[in-house]
């Protein structure tokens, strides 16, 4: 499962943000993402996720192979861990929730309801729920926000893993998670200000 | 989708999940109206009717902005929407959630709460089947109105005005039956139009509130 990114535009609100993505990602390899705040990083994983149309250029891979982890974690407060994720292991049709629980610690937790987790337990949930959908690619926005250095090994091991099984994955972060990976820096692709592309489109809008 | 519908279901069932509310508005406006109109059992069978859709109706109302803002808040409308289900799947079990535990409730209720207003005995068949019929184009139209309400801070207003001109043609048909029914009168033309419009509803609108779900998730 690879993803081919050609000369890709974003925007943001109606003005171009990113122009000029160009990149690869094979199996296997991670892609880290930087670039300051409000430089792109979220509109891009956006956009690639399908989320948002693309302005210009190509995206090539399976929609069917990306699994989308946002800023938010998508936890229902009243259900508990175990709940949480068998639903959303149900809506990608798998079934296996122990290996994700295991995987990012949550046994103690399993049947506590998602409202008395704490910020990091909730983000731990929010990542065991990529590990549920069972799909190769894996577009991560702020992985580690909220997360302790334990936790956050714990997840370097989780993705290390994932790599080493096929899988691929692009991560938003500003820290270093420990492993070799390619950086593509965003605001370097910054797109120019008059090539405001949706301009017109929000005069009519 | 079924574990979509199932968790919906849970969640309304769960603290703070709203089940009831509807059902004890529904029961508080039929309550109230004999203390505003006055015990006169006769003004009272006449209004009867007209009260109770228009109660189911704004019963029904009270918890349509829910159907996608607690969703779009914590993020899962995102993540529904990059998931293997079409988002057109995901706005028809929204609105199924919606009818099973606000429409249903009122459907089956109204039969008790048209006692309160001395419903006329022959209505009571017809007020519940129109009810039956009717209300699941409430929750339809309702959440193609929450789908484009659904970017909007404190959108419930907004919603509620959109969304209450769109109910005109529901309770008009559906009164008309309620009425025929406790007069003698044959209802059937009314029903048969009420359900026109339900299964109008249901076809065409989970295409149009999945448009507006994707304009308003950009």
């Amino acid at each position: 499962m690879t993803l081919t990114v050609t000369d890709l535009t974003c925007d943001r609100g109606g003005l171009a943000l990113l122009a000029g993505v160009s990149f690869t990602l094979e199996r296997g390899t991670a892609l880290i993402l930087r670039g300051p705040n409000g430089s792109g990083k979220t509109t891009l994983l956006r956009t690639l996720a399908g989320l948002q149309p693309a302005v210009e250029g190509t995206i090539e891979a399976d929609p069917d192979s990306i699994a989308y982890a946002g800023h938010a974690d998508g936890i229902k407060a009243t259900l508990s861990v175990a709940e949480n994720l068998a639903f959303w292991a149900a809506i990608y049709g798998q079934s296996d929730i122990d290996t994700a629980i295991e995987t990012f610690d949550l046994k103690d937790l399993r049947d506590r309801p998602a409202q008395n987790l704490s910020a990091g337990q909730k983000r731990r949930l929010g990542l065991a729920r990529l590990a549920v959908t069972g799909r190769p690619i894996w577009m991560l926005d702020e992985p580690t926000v909220s997360l302790d250095a334990e936790s956050t090994r714990r997840f370097a091991s989780a993705l290390q893993a994932h790599l080493a099984d096929g899988g691929s994955a692009l991560i938003a972060t500003h820290i270093d998670l420990g492993f070799d990976a390619e950086v593509l820096d965003v605001s370097r692709l910054r797109a120019a200000p008059d090539a405001a592309s949706g301009a017109f489109d929000e005069a009519f809008t | 989708m079924t574990a979509l519908l199932l968790r919906d279901l849970r969640l309304a069932f769960r603290s703070g999940g709203g089940f009831g509310l509807a059902l004890a508005f529904f029961l508080i406006v039929t309550i109230l109206v004999p203390f505003g109109v006055g015990p006169d059992t006769s003004t009272l069978r006449i209004i009867a009717p007209g009260i109770l859709w228009v109660g189911a109706l704004l019963a029904c109302l009270l918890s349509l902005d829910r159907i996608f803002a607690i969703d779009r808040e914590d993020g899962s409308l995102d993540l529904l929407a990059t998931a293997p289900i079409p988002l057109e799947g995901v706005v028809a079990v929204k609105a199924l959630a919606h009818w099973l535990t606000t429409g249903l409730p009122l459907t089956l209720a109204a039969p008790l709460f048209g006692v309160l207003l001395n419903l006329a005995p022959p209505g009571y068949v017809w007020l519940t089947l129109g009810l039956a019929l009717g209300t699941p184009a409430l929750s339809m139209i309702g959440t193609f109105g929450a789908a484009l309400t659904v970017g909007l801070k404190r959108g419930g207003l907004l919603l509620s005005l959109l969304v209450l001109p769109l109910y005109v043609p529901t309770l008009i048909f559906g009164a008309e039956v309620a009425q025929r029914g406790t007069s003698n009168l044959d209802p059937t033309t009314p029903l048969a139009l009420m359900a026109g419009i339900t299964a109008g509803a249901t076809a065409l609108l989970p295409f149009a509130a999945a448009a507006a779900l994707r304009v308003n998730l950009r």
